[in-house]
């Protein structure tokens, strides 16, 4: 199993995203922003969180044009799976491998804490791991994490049951709760808060390390 | 020549900043401000004969993100 870790300047949990892979059983690589394609038999590829390009004219807009993006793309219209944390899920909405887009907090301030979330759907190699309504808590760190997407869209992603996990007690004005989305094939996943931060007991908690499980048993049976 | 391009969040998206500049005016004393919209302006130095139909194809491809912001090009 091969995951590919993307880094952009101003990336930075993609050594934790990294680490997270590897403690699950895959090999990893590293991809610099610059490489035009991935690596051969990459079965899946992350996007880390962090601040790519010091998030300059919107975050995730300059990353997601970047060369190795078109890599992404390919691997995604390919069927690959492909999950995007923070900064990532920006760049995934960004390059429209995503619905929607997030914008600034509601309450304009930086968000740094522990958040609690509840798993809307275990139907995803992502979050299969996890029991539906299941809630957990993992680390929060961003500034613009309000999800936005128009009716129609949200409508989409309800009726198919793309959304992964919702918030509780919402924190940053993002519509309907919402904290992470699968893609229409259910192999992409964009979510604000950090499973990769939430692995070991020594973290404070270790409620995304079954994110990592399950995308492990997946891959491997795939 | 140069292009102006002015991006701002799209009518009906709830611009958080802008509501707060907006309180912060009225924290001011400043009485009537009845809504404030904060957006970005920026300009590109070009050389002759670069058309609008191109800084429309940078505004759909980067400069703005067509989901929540709207952007107006003046040229010249």
């Amino acid at each position: 199993m091969k995951a590919a870790v993307i880094v952009f300047p101003g990336s930075n949990c993609d050594r934790d995203l990294a680490v997270a892979f590897r403690k699950a059983g895959f090999e990893v690589a590293m991809v610099w922003h610059k490489d035009s394609g991935l690596p051969q038999g990459t079965d899946i590829v992350a996007i880390p969180g962090g601040f790519s390009f010091g998030d300059y004219l919107r975050c995730g807009a300059i990353a997601g044009r970047s060369p190795v993006m078109t890599g992404v793309a390919a691997h995604v219209a390919r069927g690959g799976y492909a999950l995007g944390i923070c900064n990532g899920f920006q760049v995934l909405c960004e390059t429209g491998l995503l619905p929607g887009a997030l914008m600034r907090n509601a309450g304009l301030k930086f968000i740094c804490k522990p958040q609690a979330l509840r798993v809307e759907t275990g139907e995803s190699a992502f979050t299969q791991d996890y029991a539906a309504g299941q809630e957990v808590t993992v680390p929060l760190a961003h500034h613009d994490g309000n999800y936005v997407i128009d009716p129609e869209g949200l409508a989409a992603l309800t009726a198919e049951d793309r959304i992964a996990f919702r918030y509780l007690r919402n924190p940053n004005g993002s519509v309907d709760d919402i904290a992470g989305i699968l893609s229409a094939n259910r192999r992409v996943l964009g979510m604000m808060p950090h499973p990769e931060r939430a692995i070991d007991p020594a973290h404070g908690g270790a409620d995304g390390w079954p994110m990592f499980t399950g995308l492990c048993t997946a891959l491997v049976a795939a | 020549m140069r292009a102006t391009v002015t991006v701002m969040l799209k009518q009906g998206v709830l611009d958080p900043q802008g509501e707060a500049v907006r309180h912060a005016l009225g924290a001011l004393g400043f009485e009537g401000v009845e809504g404030v919209r904060q957006g970005k302006v920026i300009e590109l130095d070009l050389s002759e004969g670069t058309t609008e139909e191109t800084v429309t194809e940078m505004c759909e491809k980067l400069l703005a993100n067509t989901v929540i912001e709207s952007y107006r090009i003046e040229m010249g």
